[in-house]
């Protein structure tokens, strides 16, 4: 499965970084006490930036609901079709959400409600994303 | 002339966005008074100087000129979505002035509208872009500004437009690096369209109250019916068949569960409007119809993908704040064009505005009923984009039709008072209630 290559930003850098040493990082509002991905100059609660940090978060998760892409716009991914699309909620505050292929799940078996774990795939050697596999 | 955007840096007092409000100030004292429509092409051929965007919208808007029993004197006000809505020209040659920009090709601002048409007296001009590029946020925006009294007679244009080629398969979506907003989404094979958002939530909807993906099968036939007794439709005059629930349910995926007959297809087309003051209104050629109230939902979700929980909040939202603002209520409503951009959509609506008692859950019992034109619940009457071809339009002009009494072989037999007319999706709404009475 081909995946287009992220380009980090000034905003994303933190995370793209922490990706590509296996970590799951998220945007951290410590007067709101919430997290917040992907990452924003400010906070979506609060509208403050001065309190937003980065937090390490457990990769852990549950599939919420997914659809089968047959015809997606986007030319690198065409020729994988069709191909899993996942939502996966983040176990430790299921208001965040994830986009998943489920590396490893066949195409439309999805098991919505399943438990989910975080995991890695490359993207372009020495770029990784994160990706969530289903727990067996 | 002023650009609008939902940037945080313009003014935000015209919204009717929360709870609170209480009834609207103009309610009943702001009327449609013109309707007019362009021929609906699949795609400009890029040669036809004749059916671009531009000129669909000066054909629209003298038609709801004329529509109204009013001349280019009159107008005053220009409210246009300028857009684009596709893809740009660029880096085509442009055919020459008026066509030396994107500018009549692909958007169509006020001032490019106001040029073409030659409008002698128009002192505001206002195009509605980012955040706003719904037609009910167009037609809602020239409400507030007609009752506030920023102008007296507003020629609210709205231009799709679609080019040559597959509707934006081009661009940032043909690379293998994703960049900006994009680094979150094109990894995984998403990319922002009601079409893949919302199918995710319809599929946790099916599965909240145990309902077949394929109970939108006689939606879809309904809306095709509706849209081939549409005068300008595309259906009614490129492909003037009906679909079988049989053809809807063969129709290929594009996002399954979301099928090839569940999307509106993207169009070149525009429709006008004119929108006046009651008492102006009542001197015209039409009769008028009200506007009861506007609404905008700005829904913004926690996570990425917005959940169903979020959905049918924003969907109560916008339902609340319409009985609020309109003094109205779920019983009063005869006509319901809810949007329908793809047909995954319009349950939110309708379950949420509980009209004709459908409540969560219970839309595609609804749907199996008989929601035909000519039955007791005449359901998106107008054929919306489904049934027409994606402009955007096919709900307000349908609402106001059938409360003129002037819809022909689409007139609905039960009573047609007040009319719902709604565009986008739950998360990003523009609604109208609209009356044949003031009050």
């Amino acid at each position: 499965m081909p995946y287009p290559v992220p380009v980090p930003d000034e905003l994303s850098r933190p995370f793209w970084d922490a990706v590509n040493e296996r970590r799951l990082v998220l945007q951290y509002c410590a007067e709101c006490e919430r997290l917040q991905y992907p990452p924003q100059h400010s906070c979506a609660k609060c509208g403050s930036s001065d309190r937003l940090g980065w937090r390490e978060v457990e990769g852990t998760g549950h599939i919420r609901t997914y659809i089968v892409s047959h015809d997606t716009r986007i030319a690198l991914k065409q020729p994988d079709q069709p191909f899993n699309v996942a939502v996966v909620t983040l176990d430790t505050d299921p208001g965040i959400t994830f986009l998943s292929n489920l590396p490893g799940t066949p195409v439309d078996e999805v098991p919505v409600g399943a438990a989910v774990e975080l995991t890695f795939v490359e993207a372009e050697p020495g770029t990784l994303i994160h990706e969530w596999r289903v727990t067996r | 002339m002023s650009d609008v955007s939902a940037d945080g840096a313009t003014p935000t007092r015209w919204h009717r966005d929360k709870p609170g409000l209480g009834v609207w100030e103009h309610r009943g004292r702001v009327a449609i008074a013109g309707l007019g429509h362009s021929p609906v092409d699949r795609r400009w051929d890029g040669q036809s100087l004749d059916r671009t965007l531009g000129a669909f919208a000066a054909f629209a808007a003298t038609e709801a000129l004329e529509d109204a029993g009013l001349s280019l004197d009159d107008v005053d006000g220009v409210v246009t979505c300028p857009g684009p809505t596709g893809d740009p020209w660029a880096p085509r040659p442009y055919p020459g002035p008026p066509y030396d920009s994107e500018d009549g090709l692909t958007t169509v601002t006020a001032e490019w509208l106001t040029r073409r048409l030659g409008l002698p007296n128009v002192d505001y001009s206002v195009n509605i872009r980012e955040g706003y590029y719904l037609s009910g946020h167009a037609l809602g925006f020239a409400a507030q500004a007609v009752g506030d009294g920023r102008c007296n007679t507003c020629l609210v244009v709205y231009p799709m437009g679609n080019l040559p080629g597959r509707y934006q398969h081009s661009g940032e979506m043909a690379l293998d690096r994703a960049e900006g907003p994009q680094q979150w989404m094109m990894p995984w094979g998403y990319y922002l369209s009601a079409g893949t958002r919302l199918t995710l939530v319809y599929r946790e909807y099916c599965r909240k109250y145990g309902k077949s993906e394929d109970g939108l099968a006689p939606l879809a036939t309904t809306l095709r019916r509706n849209g081939l007794m549409v005068p300008w439709g595309f259906y009614a005059n490129s492909e003037p068949q009906e679909i079988t629930e049989q053809d809807y349910l063969e129709s290929r995926y594009i996002h399954k569960p979301l099928r090839m007959l569940d999307c509106d297809r993207p169009m070149n087309g525009v429709g006008a409007y004119l929108v006046t003051t009651a008492d102006r209104a009542q001197d015209l050629r039409q009769p008028p119809v009200y506007v009861l109230n506007h609404v905008q939902v700005f829904g913004k979700a926690r996570g990425q993908i917005p959940s169903l929980d979020e959905v049918e909040s924003w969907t109560r939202l916008q339902a609340e704040m319409m009985w609020e603002g309109s003094g109205l209520g779920p019983g009063d409503v005869d006509i319901f064009n809810a949007y329908d951009g793809f047909l995954t959509l319009p349950q939110f609506t309708v379950e949420a505005f509980e009209w004709h008692g459908v409540k969560r859950g219970e839309a595609f019992d609804f749907y199996a009923g008989d929601i035909s034109v000519h039955g007791p619940h005449p359901f998106l009457s107008g054929g919306g984009n489904l049934g027409c071809g994606r402009t955007r339009t096919a709900h307000h002009h349908d609402s106001v039709e059938q409360l003129r009494g002037q819809a022909g072989a689409r007139q609905v037999t039960v009573r047609a008072d007040v009319a719902y007319t709604g565009s986008g999706a739950p998360d990003l709404a523009g609604g109208l209630l609209l009356s044949k009475h003031p009050g």
